[in-house]
């Protein structure tokens, strides 16, 4: 006689916007594997009980960044979330907070990549040197300064654990100004005059109140609380400079 | 097709513990700012002469101050405490690749708070 | 570069939030016990301590960066709290009223 294999039940958000006017739960019932993330179950309905079901979802491993869904109510990697974890409760998920939904557990997500390449995260230089003058060498130490906040992935679970943005979608948000925290940071970058005109405007830093639970829910440890605050700092010795001595020049 | 926009509640910070206590944290300067001005008022019957002063302190010693200052001692510690945490995220220190650690920060804060509360109570009541 | 002045308040507010988790809480342990403390608390006493130059100069410097770093908090958390008032106009209301305390301050104790 064959052993029933344990089962667990999902309960996915569904938004159908040709048939819904607003989301609705579904409870789905798959089989329980140790094994399995949240993601496997998911993969596993979609691809044996329910086709129509939408999500996002790439690499599997922690690494692209695309499957970020509340999972009972916290912003999580679904690749990264095991089940056994929540075995044998029930598991209630849908699409990350804060942000639009397009369908189902699709989230849009304009907002903020037009946030992200208005920090300009990349490196700016007032004049390139020509290659033949080789490279921009960097000491390990001028690479620690900033190598944490590399290692974001765009996964955008701290704009869903910021209350600042629910509350104001039009702040900046977490992981675009860790990111220009992290190009100030570089040796090799001389865009910080640029990229201060976003960041230190009301929608910039000076919009967080530090509540530090983007940083909590960050799945790289990038810690873009601190970043925010240390910008702050910067920014206000910066403003006091040019205040107290407004012939510096900068 | 339109995009559904989920509301915000308005008890959004009742809803998860982390945002609890963030409102906790930013409302423990109420009763920093109330007890400073239950100081200032000291001060002000201070200056007033003797008998203001007395009856301020007979004011002081009754069991709804005492409850205040309770209260207030409460959210001053959370305060404190709250403070001294973020230090290692918001001050980084570096020498060359390596960063001071949290533990360092922890022992410098605690160590000066504590000296501080000692002098203050040692000029004030002690001396 | 000064294009705004939030960088004024968030240093106020960094130094009140220091001199609050520094100072304050054995001041309250002080005033809070004052009926038990009974000699510490005579008139002539606190009166030398309060009106010594070096003391006046401490006791501004702990009641008014203190409140204003209570402003500096209040003001976002009255919005975060889902008050629909201006932004601007809580931001004024928070940090006058703090001034007024600070200023209230500076008049007791230059008259101490």
């Amino acid at each position: 006689m064959r052993v029933a294999t344990p089962r667990i039940s999902l309960e996915i958000q569904r938004y159908r916007p040709e048939q819904e006017q607003e989301p609705i739960l579904q409870a789905y019932e798959v089989e329980y594997h140790e094994d399995w993330v949240v993601l496997d179950a998911i993969n596993h309905i979609k691809d044996h009980m329910d086709g129509s079901l939408s999500y996002r979802w790439s690499c599997r491993m922690g690494v692209c960044g695309s499957c970020g869904m509340m999972i009972n109510g916290e912003p999580k990697l679904s690749c990264a979330t095991f089940l056994r974890d929540y075995y044998p409760a029930s598991i209630r998920v849908e699409p990350l907070a804060n942000f639009p939904i397009e369908r189902d557990l699709v989230i849009v997500l304009d907002d903020f990549m037009e946030k992200l390449t208005k920090v300009k995260p990349w490196i700016l230089r007032d004049q390139e040197k020509p290659l033949s003058e080789g490279e921009y060498r960097q000491t390990p130490a001028e690479l620690a300064r900033y190598n944490q906040f590399t290692l974001c992935i765009n996964c955008m679970l701290c704009y869903s654990a910021c209350p600042v943005y629910a509350l104001d979608p039009h702040f900046i948000g977490p992981a675009a100004i860790a990111l220009a925290h992290r190009y100030n940071l570089d040796s090799r970058d001389q865009g910080g005059k640029w990229r201060q005109q976003v960041l230190s405007s009301e929608e910039g830093i000076w919009a967080c109140t530090y509540v530090g639970t983007c940083s909590v829910v960050c799945p790289a440890h990038v810690d873009p609380a601190g970043a925010i605050q240390q910008a702050k700092l910067t920014t206000t010795l910066d403003w006091f400079r040019d205040v107290l001595l407004p012939w510096s020049g900068r | 097709m339109t995009p559904f926009q989920r509301p915000v509640s308005a008890i959004w910070w009742l809803k998860k513990r982390a945002y609890f206590f963030f409102i906790l944290r930013e409302l423990t300067s109420v009763f920093i700012a109330m007890y400073l001005v239950l100081l200032l008022l000291l001060l002000q019957r201070l200056s007033a002469g003797p008998g203001p002063y007395a009856a301020y302190l007979r004011f002081l010693a009754t069991p709804g101050m005492f409850a205040f200052h309770a209260v207030a001692l409460a959210a001053a510690l959370y305060h404190t405490l709250t403070s001294m945490s973020f230090l290692p995220n918001i001050i980084v220190v570096r020498f060359g690749e390596f960063r001071l650690p949290a533990i360092a920060y922890a022992v410098g804060s605690y160590s000066g708070w504590i000296v501080i509360s000692v002098l203050i109570f040692w000029i004030v009541v002690l001396r | 570069m000064a294009r705004t002045s939030e960088p004024f308040w968030w240093f106020l507010f960094i130094g009140g939030a220091t001199i609050a988790a520094l100072f304050v809480p054995v001041h309250i342990v002080i005033t809070g016990a004052a009926s038990w403390l009974g000699q510490a608390f005579e008139y002539e006493r606190v009166l030398n301590l309060a009106s010594h130059p070096l003391g006046k100069l401490y006791l501004f410097v702990l009641i008014s960066l203190p409140l204003l770093h209570w402003a500096h908090r209040f003001r976002f958390t009255v919005v975060d709290l889902g008050l629909k008032a201006n932004k601007r106009v809580v931001a004024v209301a928070c940090y006058g009223s703090a001034m007024i305390g600070s200023i209230l301050a500076a008049i007791v104790l230059v008259g101490l």
